[in-house]
């Protein structure tokens, strides 16, 4: 596993401890995982819901109880400004 | 000692005014006074219990409530979104987090009546078999205090063996509700996927989470699930299916069931526990019931299918905490927390997709398909919740894969979303040791009415730690 790659991947920054901890942690974890290629699936449909359940939808009504208000969506933010969360930025400054 | 009763009994004192819900609160937060110290079970408590007890109490003396869990006291893991109750999922991210919302699960608790005692402990994000991997610090067995409770709804599990609440609730994706409740000696239930609302749960593996009740007996397990269960909207994979009366069925004549015994799964069980399942089973025959021996695809592939679907599920839950709208940086993630990040995204990126989680959702259908068949001929199956009774604290540490390791009995049951019951079955050195069924999909009447034969013909149940 690219540790740094999968760390990036995963928006998680790595301390040079862990980036030396987790590689081999990691290649047991996978050395384990690789049992499940003892089993047949040539032809076999995956599942990933066992619900049955198809094409779940809503009316396209709004329901005013269900909807926060803007004070409280920023209630728990670390830094906002006039109204709005601050975001850390994105683009370069060039 | 007030705070000893079931549900079941409770709700009849107060019907009958033996006592009030207050006193009923009162024995409970004594108990947590004096025993969670070295327990652990909690992370934060209602200081508003005693005034909505006081409410209560007020309202059953003017009327006869038909609240079914009115005046109650119940314990909420800490997964659950509480509005006025911080929610942390026992991680440092969502230290001090006070929920935008309420869940589904408890906001039918308090219209029910209920009193949430608290919320309790758990292996951060639910990533875990221990409640060792907690944020905030272990939550310790109530038997032995230098064991483990199990997790990851160990706090939930330890508070109702301790007598801190008169049930609780807690959530499972692979054994999180069963395996503690096996380790803690209290009855472990899991509805089938989609029987009860996963909205304002904080997820783990979406496809397999199921949030159910830790109790003191099966009767209490059909209570709650007969509150918290249902088709809900503001999540789109609960079942339309109605509720049937769990309460009724507990009551009227089980017929003699026929109930298979997967081999590979005794096979798992460790030598010293073995006999303690072997005479629940033997238990099971002595009350009619037919238990033949069937053979299931070994769960130990199971373990690599729920790791990979899991962890690839939870790297992209996990996502969501972005540090800006609420909670801390990604930064304070525990190395358990990014250790399942990390490893599901890498099952899902470009390249390894198709080795690691598209084969997954491949196997899982097989498991899918082994237990359908079985099904068609059996009502039933045994399965044992652990491998064995509860292992001493630090034992998680060691193993990168100790959650997924541990859980490997329950795994298949899950994965496939079925529905399952730990049972209490006795002891070993002192410690519980779990008893364990599991049933089709929605088949939730059957497996309570089972329990609960079970339990009205034993007393392993009724054992209690000495705190």
């Amino acid at each position: 596993m690219d540790i740094k790659h999968v760390a990036a991947l995963a928006n998680l920054t790595l301390t040079s401890s862990q980036a030396k901890k987790l590689p081999p942690q990691f290649t047991q974890t996978l050395d384990t995982l690789a049992i499940i290629n003892e089993l047949d699936t040539q032809n076999v449909e995956p599942t990933s819901q066992v619900t049955g359940l198809i094409n779940i939808t809503r009316p396209d009504k709004i329901d005013p109880s269900r909807i926060l208000s803007q004070a409280s969506a920023l209630s728990q933010a670390p830094r906002t400004h006039a109204g709005y969360f601050v975001v850390p930025s994105v683009l370069d400054a060039q | 000692m007030l705070n000893k009763l079931t549900l079941t009994q409770a709700q009849a004192g107060l019907k009958n005014k033996d006592f009030s819900s207050q006193e009923l609160v009162s024995a409970c937060l004594e108990q947590i006074q004096k025993h969670d110290k070295k327990i652990h079970a909690f992370l934060h408590l209602n200081e508003n219990a005693l005034q909505e007890a006081k409410h209560i109490d007020t309202r059953l003396t003017s009327s006869s409530s038909t609240k079914p869990l009115a005046g109650l006291p119940i314990a909420v893991k800490d997964n659950f979104l509480t509005v006025g109750l911080p929610t942390t999922a026992s991680s440092a991210v969502l230290a001090g987090y006070m929920p935008h919302y309420e869940s589904l699960v408890t906001r039918k608790l308090k219209d029910a009546g209920a009193i949430i005692i608290g919320k309790t402990n758990m292996d951060a994000w639910a990533h875990g078999s221990s409640t060792e991997t907690s944020d905030f610090g272990p939550t310790f067995n109530p038997w032995q205090t230098d064991h483990l409770p199990g997790g990851s709804s160990g706090g939930s599990a330890a508070a109702v063996a301790a007598d801190m609440c008169l049930a609780a609730i807690g959530s499972e994706t692979a054994g999180s509700i069963r395996q503690p409740a096996a380790w803690c000696g209290v009855t472990g239930f899991k509805p089938t996927y989609g029987r009860v609302s996963r909205f304002g749960v904080v997820a783990m593996a979406s496809s397999t989470d199921s949030p159910g009740p830790l109790t003191k007996t099966a009767v209490d397990s059909a209570l709650i699930t007969q509150v918290i269960a249902g088709h809900d909207p503001q999540d789109a994979t609960t079942s339309p299916q109605p509720v049937p009366n769990y309460i009724k069925h507990l009551t009227s004549k089980l017929p003699s069931l026929r109930i298979g015994l997967p081999k590979e799964y005794l096979e798992v069980m460790q030598p010293a526990a073995k006999p303690l399942v072997l005479q629940a089973i033997k238990h099971l025959e002595q009350l009619g019931h037919r238990v033949e021996d069937t053979s299931l695809i070994h769960p130990k592939y199971s373990i690599g299918v729920y790791t990979i679907v899991q962890r690839s599920e939870v790297s992209s839950n996990l996502a969501r905490y972005d540090g800006i709208r609420y909670g801390h940086p990604r930064s304070t993630f525990g190395v358990e927390a990014m250790r399942r990040i990390m490893l599901g995204t890498y099952a899902l990126s470009s390249g390894y997709y198709d080795q690691y989680y598209a084969k997954a959702q491949k196997v899982r259908t097989l498991i899918v398909k082994d237990f359908q068949q079985a099904f068609s001929k059996y009502d039933l199956l045994i399965d044992p919740p652990s491998p064995g009774p509860a292992l001493k604290v630090g034992a998680s540490t060691h193993d990168p894969m100790f959650g997924e390791m541990q859980d490997v009995l329950v795994e298949p049951s899950s994965i496939a979303g079925l529905t399952g019951i730990s049972l209490p079955c006795g002891l070993i050195n002192g410690l519980p040791v779990g008893f364990g069924l599991i049933g089709p999909q929605f088949s939730e009447d059957r497996l309570l009415s089972v329990a609960h034969q079970f339990q009205t013909s034993s007393d392993y149940h009724l054992l209690k730690p000495q705190l």
